[in-house]
């Protein structure tokens, strides 16, 4: 036996191909990874195990038959997908939304961000190992939301429920007393999930200067979402962009100072209690009866296959709760998009996940990747 | 800030600038891509920072002559009357919270190259990459531009217009 491997002062690499089939890349997701010792020293992800070529099926179909389509991308969150599709084609065709649809759509928009981020501090949990307690609490705490969904769309998770200029079905006999249940109990559901979590000194040893993301890369690599606002940069388009009727409410945006793993967690948990506000502040506020489908966004759902928008382009975006979902839409004026781009939020995200793994260890590069909040129906489309 | 204002602006200080306005976006020949979106990202008024969706779409021949978004271009340039790939990419300013401003750039589908704007943004990385996969739009400077959703075997480009697939004859 040679023994030069053992006095060789070269590093000894390992390359090591973490996924597509392991429990914590939250998905078909890939890493390949050089280690030096436990060390990170390189890192490609691959993708695209679960890509259906989703921008083609829509280009080969009606503009509404996409919107279940939608659904499918950040299964988490279809309410927010439809959301972001819906003012896209809005804005390519200049529908109105009414009143009443438009206080419903932010309604469901919030609450699917509590969804997400809950779930995802579970998950986060379980990538550091406490394995399914914070993560059944949340899945707890989801059920009553999506029980609401349920009860006002016809379906737990694959909702479809946006129409272009409103939404498909008013809410159900006794739905906002659901809603009013769920707004009341979720801040004590969160100082209980913050009393397990939030000075866990495992959690904090775990995850506190760890994958630090600076705000200069951030801002570079097009970062959006809790993980940008978790580097320090004020940048949330519910308030940039002050689309739908976020304008009427009074909430805060909530910075990291440090930009790691850390800062990512408790900025979703002061997300979630800023998005109780908003609810909070939207019960008060939403007019008990209106109008949900404007017009011409009736015509626009009576004739699917029938209804053509102008010949134009149009990008509409939205703050999803992984960050700016965005849909580019060009049409020729016939039935069908000519062309239809979504600008998934957790696919750009993940730029910088070799940037933030670099030097770390191996352990550390599963919790990285868990803050970064990816959804491989949506990076992979 | 206006369609207008940004068209004076970015006229007098990028030199050589052919600039086609369409509705609110702006037509740059490749050559002047890097220096338009240096001059927008640098520019203290203009600050955009932030590369938010970067894509192509495919025009045929018949789409670009059909009153399609596009037309106007093809008028100046001959090369694209038979069709051509445009690339879409819509800046934002993080600082100055503006936005957005489009630069699209087209290119004939015989010779789809244009420069990448990696360099600037590294945002784009994986969105050209991307678009590289599903269009064949080559982006020149790229550091990395491999597919990224279809398998490295695979051949063409399913987002092209006349793309054919595999299998069509057996639904």
């Amino acid at each position: 036996m040679s023994d030069t491997a053992v006095h060789s002062q070269e590093p000894q690499l390992l390359e090591v191909s973490i996924g597509p089939q392991h429990p914590s890349t939250h998905g078909v997701f890939r890493m390949n990874v050089v280690l030096d010792g436990e060390t990170i020293v390189k890192l490609k992800p691959v993708m695209g195990y679960l890509h259906r070529n989703h921008e083609q099926l829509a280009e080969n179909m009606s503009y509404l038959a996409s919107m279940p389509y939608t659904d499918r991308l950040d299964y988490i969150c279809s309410m927010t997908n439809n959301f972001a599709y819906a003012m896209a084609v809005e804005k390519l065709a200049g529908i109105d939304v009414p009143e009443r649809a438009q206080y419903i759509r932010v309604l469901m928009a919030e609450l699917t961000r509590l969804i997400n981020h809950t779930l995802l501090v579970g998950f986060l949990l379980n990538d550091l190992g406490a394995f399914f307690t914070p993560t059944l609490y949340a899945f707890r705490e989801r059920e009553k939301i999506l029980d609401f969904f349920e009860a006002t769309a016809g379906s737990r998770m694959m909702c479809n429920y946006f129409r272009f200029g409103g939404v498909k079905a008013d809410l159900p006999a006794g739905g906002m007393e659901q809603v009013k249940e769920i707004v009341k109990n979720y801040s004590r559901f969160l100082d209980e999930f913050e009393r397990l979590l939030t000075s866990n000194e495992i959690l904090r040893s775990r995850c506190q200067n760890v994958g630090i993301l600076s705000k200069e890369l951030a801002v570079n690599a097009s970062i959006t979402g809790p993980i940008l606002r978790a580097s320090g940069v004020n940048y949330d388009i519910r308030k940039v962009d002050k689309y739908s009727i976020y304008d009427r409410f009074e909430f805060k945006v909530p910075l990291g100072k440090v930009g790691d793993v850390y800062d990512r967690y408790y900025v979703r948990i002061l997300e979630m209690r800023e998005s109780i506000k908003i609810l909070q502040q939207l019960l008060k506020q939403m007019p008990e009866k209106g109008e949900i489908l404007s017009a011409k966004g009736a015509a626009a759902a009576k004739s699917p296959r029938m209804w053509k928008p102008p010949a134009g382009d149009a990008y509409g975006r939205i703050e999803s709760p992984k960050g700016e979902l965005g849909f580019y839409l060009v049409s020729d004026g016939s039935p069908k998009p000519y062309r239809y781009h979504v600008r998934p939020p957790s696919f750009i995200n993940i730029t910088i996940l070799e940037d933030m793994c670099l030097g770390q260890k191996v352990a550390d590069a599963i919790v990285i990747l868990g803050s970064v909040d990816i959804v491989l129906g949506e990076v992979d489309r | 800030m206006n369609v207008e204002e940004i068209k004076n602006d970015l006229l007098k200080h990028v030199p050589g600038l052919e600039l086609t306005v369409e509705g609110e976006s702006f037509i740059v020949p490749k050559e002047k891509l890097l220096e338009a979106a240096r001059f927008l990202k640098e520019n203290e008024k203009y600050r955009m920072d932030y590369l938010s969706c970067v894509t192509g779409v495919d025009y045929l021949a018949q789409a670009a002559r059909l009153g399609q978004p596009g037309q106007a271009a093809v008028g100046g340039q001959s090369e694209l009357a038979s069709g051509y790939l445009e690339s879409v990419n819509h800046l934002y300013s993080m600082e100055k919270k503006h936005g957005p401003i489009v630069l699209k750039v087209r290119v004939p589908r015989s010779d789809p190259r244009m420069p990448s704007l990696v360099p600037l943004y590294r945002g784009a990385e994986y969105q050209e990459r991307e678009a590289y996969d599903l269009l064949g739009i080559i982006y020149e400077g790229h550091p990395d531009l491999r597919r990224i959703l279809m398998w490295d075997e695979f051949e063409g480009h399913p987002l092209r217009k006349d793309y054919v697939e595999e299998d069509q004859d057996i639904r």
